[in-house]
């Protein structure tokens, strides 16, 4: 069948909307705001930024939901639609953030780079042939690099940005090096030829090598232990709204590739298989890197003085929780997966929005600079008691109902029910953790210091409204799951053959 | 209206929270007032309830999320028409006697009251997530009561109850997941899913981890040492609802949950765990005698009383049963009372909680009120008769006697030094003979206020009805626990 040119561009009309959004800021800025005041530069950007991403928005929802026009490279349906959605309204709330700061002066550079980053990760949701995929995250991963190192005049932010860099190089070599394996032992790039390919001979050590080199490739990507060297540094040395990015829309993105690979294209290499010796099956590669990751997640996070370092370790030990929706390998663990993942986008998102105010009132970002946070900002203090208490997972916040979904889908995995059975076990016991040293946060938030040094703290209003929408989408999302969840297993039903 | 409880609660955390320009007197007036109407929807919804009927009645049913099989559903049954009672009472009374807060008082009261609601909603849910959800609900202002308004080490005490509370959280949650798929993951009401009989080997796992991690709040020994450093370090108020009702929310979610699941890991752990809960009461009781601190007295009493409630569950008869549940209510109104007295009235007068201090203060003397207040709960606590402690007790006794009679007399010995530790602490805390060598502090403590003696009241009435007329409230539990509810609780 002969491949109109005019399709493709209607399949991607959202990511094309939004690359030229990308050239119109980064022009504009060019050419039309030389001299002009920051503000107004950011201004002009943001509101052409937000102007591509509220198109493209609307694109995805005329847009046909199964235009086949590129069957083996794209897929979409609604589960996609709803994840791009998520996507745009996570990069459009950092960048509202990254308005009200001063951390560069390249703010067209910043503006370009961040959407350019946004169809990139828009491109991993719809991919469905490995090499497209690829391409889409090195788009990702590269926009993300030059955001870390945006920060030129702090020595920190360039040496987290060095390190991101070369482990990201080290790890896009694996996923490469795995892509490359798995072709080899299967012929097939498209995720669905590849569950296709029955396998004989020497294929099956190939194929494990292929997995773990993938796993440790997108481990990276994910932020998943033992692959986690660079997010601590660089979540706390990027600019906050760069790092919120990282956590929030770039990790939803990542996943969701991540899960149609293993639960779509490797489908048939879940388990460990004695009568065909050789096939590891990935369920245990993964669970090695989910439980490593709620261990040194949830242990590294109690030993930090830094809220950044420790939203970093925090969200290593989420990437653990999420994994178990990928093993799960049910509809109903890939929907809690993404629901999870937007709910904690979200506060993640939020909470970085308010670390940013304490850092731009404080000077730093230690537990001890939230001392009496409740005095000086009482709504965002409050929003930020949401965002925490919906990581650390207490009802009725989004972030309780998520794990309770991941925890319920995992144990009704159709394979390897007592691996399941611990691996939730350990989930939860982690949780208990996790609590710890969020509450610990939150003591200094409200309680703490009644020394306040009498300065003029004035609340920044667009902070402020993006706490404020943030933390009401998760309280809204935590008493009504029900608005997201009920049509994403069928979703992926569909999805899933 | 029962459901009222619940709501009116939390709108009342909100007010307190949110209403702009709230004076403090406007808040505490606006947090009496919201509880007093739950206690009113609470008396409403035992005036309703059709005892002879029995069984789930007054039901509330909307669908939430039809596609994990998970519903709102509220009602009420003897069983928690009593704990909602008892709930409504503590919240009036605790609001009573937290009338002295001034500092952040819209946030006190808010926390207040979402605890509150949080307990109302656990007694009320039929849908066993509805029922975690509430459960969950109550941990956070927990932390927040104590570490803000706590005093002596409050912030090692309240982040160890927080963590007990959520590691036996964990536990029911695990449990409740496991329930959930083993019964066809379709739905989480309770009523259908006692319909599922789960397979022994099963039950003989899933029984333990549950009955534990609702235990743990529950005070079961060796998992309650967050009550007494938690009671002692909370303010008067909340130390009132956590050893009055909070307690009471691991024992109602054993019984509701575990217990009527898994009747066959019921009957294997039975002897194990009426042993723990004997050894909690002697081991509480025992821990009183020692304590120097008026308040870990108590706090210790409430493991020892607990091991009752405990003990009675595991009994296996209709008797111990009913026990344990009048001894619920019994306990929670006499531990408000007690901390009331203790905490409020005395020690925030006294600035001391050190026994061999207070001695100094001849405070029967001086605050006569007081004294008379914690004499009549401490007999009544002890077990004298006429008060609801005795017929309590007595109901668990006899219950446990035909199930382990080792352990009843255990139990026994628990309440003789019961009445020790209580008649030490009444005597050196009230009646103390004055010491010529004792400097006797001679500041004036302020007059007990109206507030104060209101509380009392309002808790000492119910004891003493209940006491003198058991069927008050035995009429409302035993249908409850007649078939077909509860029947699989009554070994055979």
């Amino acid at each position: 069948m002969e491949t109109r040119y005019s399709d493709i561009l209607l399949l991607l009309a959202p990511e094309t909307i939004l690359v030229i959004a990308a050239l119109a800021a980064l022009a504009v800025d060019l050419f039309g705001m030389r001299g002009q005041t920051d503000q107004r530069r950011h201004a002009l950007a943001f509101g052409l930024s937000a102007f591509g991403c509220l198109a493209a928005i609307l694109s995805i929802g005329i847009g046909p939901p199964d235009a086949g026009a590129l069957p083996h490279w794209l897929h979409s349906s609604t589960a996609t639609g709803l994840v791009k959605t998520a996507l745009i309204g996570l990069t459009l709330g950092a960048l509202a953030m990254s308005a009200r700061s001063a951390f560069t002066d390249h703010l067209g550079e910043l503006y370009f780079i961040a959407l350019i980053a946004l169809a990139g990760m828009m491109l991993m949701v719809s991919a469905e042939h490995l090499l497209l995929a690829f391409a889409a995250l090195e788009t990702v991963a590269l926009s993300f690099y030059s955001l870390a190192a945006l920060r030129k005049q702090s020595r920190q932010a360039a040496e987290g940005a060095l390190k991101y860099f070369l482990l990201g190089g080290v790890s896009a070599a694996f996923t490469l090096f795995g892509i490359s394996f798995i072709y080899g032992a299967t012929h097939a790039l498209t995720l669905s030829e590849i569950a296709a390919q029955p396998l004989s001979g020497t294929a099956p050590p190939l194929m494990s090598i292929g997995m773990i080199a993938i796993a440790v490739g997108f481990g990276f990507k994910i932020a998943a232990a033992p692959m986690h060297w660079w997010a601590p540094d660089v979540y706390q040395t990027a600019a906050p709204p760069v790092a919120a990015l990282i956590a929030s829309a770039s990790k939803l993105a990542g996943f969701y590739l991540f899960a149609r690979l293993w639960t779509v294209g490797l489908a048939p290499w879940i388990v460990f298989n004695e009568e065909e010796a050789g096939i590891g099956g990935w369920l245990p590669l993964l669970a090695l890197l989910a439980l490593a990751s709620l261990l040194i997640g949830n242990l590294a996070a109690i030993a930090q003085s830094s809220v950044k370092r420790l939203l970093a370790y925090s969200a290593i030990a989420h990437s653990g929780y999420v994994l178990l929706g990928i093993m799960a390998n049910n509809p109903h663990g890939t929907a809690s997966m993404i629901y999870y993942l937007l709910t904690y986008g979200l506060a993640v998102l939020g909470a970085f929005a308010l670390v940013s105010l304490v850092e731009k009132t404080c000077g730093d970002d230690r537990i001890a600079s939230f001392a009496n946070f409740h005095q000086r900002f009482p709504v965002e203090a409050f929003c930020l008691l949401i965002f925490i208490l919906s990581l650390a997972g207490i009802p009725p916040l989004a972030g309780f109902f998520g794990k309770f979904y991941l925890f319920a889908a995992a144990l009704q995995s159709p394979d390897a029910a007592q691996w399941m059975f611990w691996l939730v076990a350990a989930g939860i016991a982690a949780s208990v953790l996790s609590l710890y040293y969020y509450l610990r946060l939150l003591k200094q938030v409200y309680t703490a210091g009644s020394e306040v040094v009498a300065r003029n703290f004035r609340p920044d209003p667009v902070i402020r409204t993006i706490a404020i929408l943030a933390a009401g989408v998760v309280v809204l999302l935590g008493c009504f799951p029900e608005l997201v969840i009920r049509d994403l297993p069928e979703a992926f039903r569909s999805t899933i053959p | 209206m029962l459901s009222w409880t619940i709501y009116s609660s939390f709108a009342g955390a909100l007010v307190c929270a949110l209403w702009p320009r709230l004076s403090a007197e406007g808040c505490r007036r606006t947090a009496l007032s919201f509880a007093l109407f739950g206690l009113l929807c609470a008396l409403v919804g035992c005036r309703q309830y059709n005892v002879p009927d029995g069984g789930v009645q007054l039901t509330v049913q909307h669908s939430w999320m039809p596609s994990l099989g998970i519903g709102y559903q509220l009602g009420a049954d003897g069983v928690s028409l009593t704990l909602t009672l008892l709930t409504g009472l503590a919240a009036v009374a605790g609001i009573l006697f937290s009338w002295n807060i001034q500092h952040r008082s819209r946030e006190f009261f808010a926390f207040f009251l979402a605890l509150v609601g949080g307990c109302y909603g656990v007694f009320l849910s039929f849908d066993l997530f509805l029922l975690f959800v509430f459960y969950e609900l109550a941990i956070i202002p927990k932390y927040f009561l104590i570490v803000i308004w706590g005093s002596t080490r409050k912030e090692y005490g309240a982040m160890k109850l927080v963590l007990y509370s959520f590691a036996g959280s964990a536990l029911v949650l695990l449990g409740l997941l496991a329930a959930y798929v083993e019964a066809g993951a379709s739905t989480f009401n309770w009523i259908q899913l006692k319909e599922h009989s789960y397979s022994p080997s099963f039950q003989l796992w899933a029984f333990p981890v549950t009955f534990l991690g609702f235990a743990v709040l529950a005070g079961l020994w060796p998992f309650h040492t967050w009550a007494p450093t938690g009671h002692a370090a909370a303010p008067t108020g909340a130390s009132m609802l956590l050893a009055g009702v909070v307690m009471k929310l691991g024992a109602y979610g054993a019984l509701r949950f575990p217990m009527t699941l898994f009747p066959a890991g019921l009957e294997a752990w039975r002897d194990e765990l009426a042993l723990l809960a004997s050894i909690g009461i002697v081991y509480g009781a025992a821990a009183a005698l020692v304590q120097r601190d008026f308040k870990f007295v108590i706090g210790y009493s409430s493991v020892s009383h607990m091991g009752f409630v405990l003990l009675g569950l595991m009994a296996g008869t209709e008797a111990g049963l009913s026990g344990a549940v009048l001894q619920m209510f019994s306990h929670g109104i006499l531990a408000g009372l007690l901390f009331g007295v203790v905490g409020r009235m005395v020690c925030s007068r006294t600035r001391t909680r050190d026994l061999n201090e207070l001695e100094a203060f001849r405070l029967a003397k001086r605050l006569p009120f007081a004294a008379g207040t914690f004499v009549l709960a401490g007999f009544a606590s002890i077990g004298m008769p006429g008060f609801s402690g005795f017929v309590a007790e007595l109901q668990v006794l006899i219950g446990a006697w035909k199930a382990f009679p080792t352990l009843a007399i255990l139990a026994g010995v628990g309440i003789l030094i019961g009445a020790v530790y209580t008649l030490r602490a009444m005597f050196q805390a009230f009646f103390a003979k004055e010491k010529p060598f004792a400097h006797s502090p001679k500041e004036p403590l302020s007059p007990l206020t109206l507030h104060e003696k209101a509380g009392a009241g309002l808790l000492l009435a119910p004891t003493i009805a209940v006491g003198l007329y058991p069927r008050l409230l035995l009429d409302l539990i035993l249908p409850s626990l007649s078939p077909p509810l509860l029947e699989p609780l009554i070994a055979k």
